[in-house]
């Protein structure tokens, strides 16, 4: 079917797409209002806020089970969340409220009043392995560290620093999370996703609370 | 699995504009919040057995256009309790207003108001067509998919629309 050259647009249709333009800032204000009732109805299955901190902007992400998340600045933020929407679900919202508790809490550490983290955590972005090395690491008090090889041997694996190393190097929740407590048996930093320099900073702020 | 549905926030920022307008335009801006509301936590709720390669604006777009329609029909129950709702639409024809402003060359918000009234009372079809077209900017063939008719249905229903509006709004 041909169609037919351009005809004129008819001064109804000119009106009618100017007319749709209105009002557009509303629809942020809208959205605002549907995210706080997604959260205060428990609809989403993964909430996440950015927060501030001593390091800049952190990423953080819940479920209804906890923290699931903590990214740092550098991280892209939509893969993150890409990555939660495939590995968890899609029904993913930005809203405050449900990640009040970890905002209080890592303000308390970082101004150095809190010397462990009560909220509650989500391990669905870790393997089994994975699981056993970090819990070994959350076992770590404020203050302490431990090498490689005693992560691995607490792990249940105690040939296994190298994958320890992987797994703390993999942490989807640093910092909660404290894998850098964790160093190299001569008493070296080794290493950290977040950077040496962040992880000394961490190392030097429990040391001196 | 390859192809993935973005995460929801992502959803929601890049469709709330479109689909704020075509409520606004549908069923006025005092009604425009609910439906707004109403059509994310519907579209929210079946997210995650949406098919990754979705057309996410055509699908959100039919949900708010099911919404925008409760609402009309909502609205036409409560003007007459005990009648057709298709009957008052009919029977109800816009007044063109006072006289100058109603014509559509002019930019006045009252003549904007006064054109959108004219569509919200439209027979759905035609309603949902002539929104779909110049609010959603949708082509013919989405058109017809997302209220479910042929596509030749959905241009004559968009046909008709504009002539009624034309005749309701244009001097």
């Amino acid at each position: 079917m041909k169609r037919q050259a351009p005809r004129k647009r008819t001064s109804i249709e000119v009106a009618l797409r100017r007319s749709r333009d209105h009002s557009t800032s509303d629809a942020a204000a809208a959205a605002q209002r549907l995210s706080g009732r997604i959260a205060a109805e428990h609809l989403a299955d993964v909430s996440y806020a950015a927060l501030d901190s001593p390091f800049g902007k952190l990423t953080v992400a819940a479920t209804e089970r906890g923290l699931v998340r903590l990214a740092f600045p550098e991280e892209d933020t939509d893969l993150v969340l890409d990555r939660l929407a495939s590995r968890i679900s899609p029904r993913i919202v930005e809203a405050q409220a449900p990640l009040e508790t970890i905002r209080r809490e890592l303000d308390e550490y970082f101004a150095g009043r809190r010397r462990h983290f009560e909220l509650a955590l989500d391990w669905s972005l870790v393997g089994p392995f994975g699981r056993r090395v970090l819990r070994a690491a959350a076992e770590i008090p404020y203050g302490g560290v431990l090498s490689y090889t005693q992560v691995a041997t607490a792990a249940g694996s105690p040939r296994g620093s190298r994958a320890a190393g992987n797994a703390l190097g993999s942490n989807p929740i640093p910092i909660v999370v404290p894998c850098h407590r964790v160093l190299r048996s001569g008493g070296a930093l080794g290493g950290y996703a977040g950077g040496l320099e962040r992880k000394r900073w961490l190392l030097e702020l429990e040391r001196v609370a | 699995m390859s192809a993935r549905l973005p995460p929801f926030q992502r959803f929601l920022d890049e469709q709330r504009d479109v689909v704020w307008r075509l409520l606004v335009s549908s069923v006025g801006s005092s009604d425009a919040e609910d439906c707004f509301q109403e059509t994310f936590i519907a579209a929210l709720r079946a997210y995650p057995k949406l098919r990754p390669n979705s057309n996410l604006r055509a699908w959100v777009l039919t949900i708010a256009q099911r919404k925008a329609l409760d609402t009309h029909r909502a609205r036409a129950r409560r003007a007459l309790p005990v009648g057709d709702p298709t009957g008052v639409e009919a029977s109800n024809p816009i007044s063109p207003g006072s006289g100058a402003s109603a014509n559509a060359s002019e930019h006045t918000p009252a003549h904007d108001e006064l054109l959108w009234a004219a569509v919200g009372e439209l027979p759905e079809r035609q309603r949902s067509a002539v929104v779909l077209r110049f609010v959603a900017d949708m082509r013919h063939r989405e058109i017809a998919e997302s209220i479910g008719c042929s596509e030749e249905a959905a241009r004559s229903s968009l046909r008709e629309g504009l002539n009624k509006l034309r005749k309701v709004v244009e001097v």
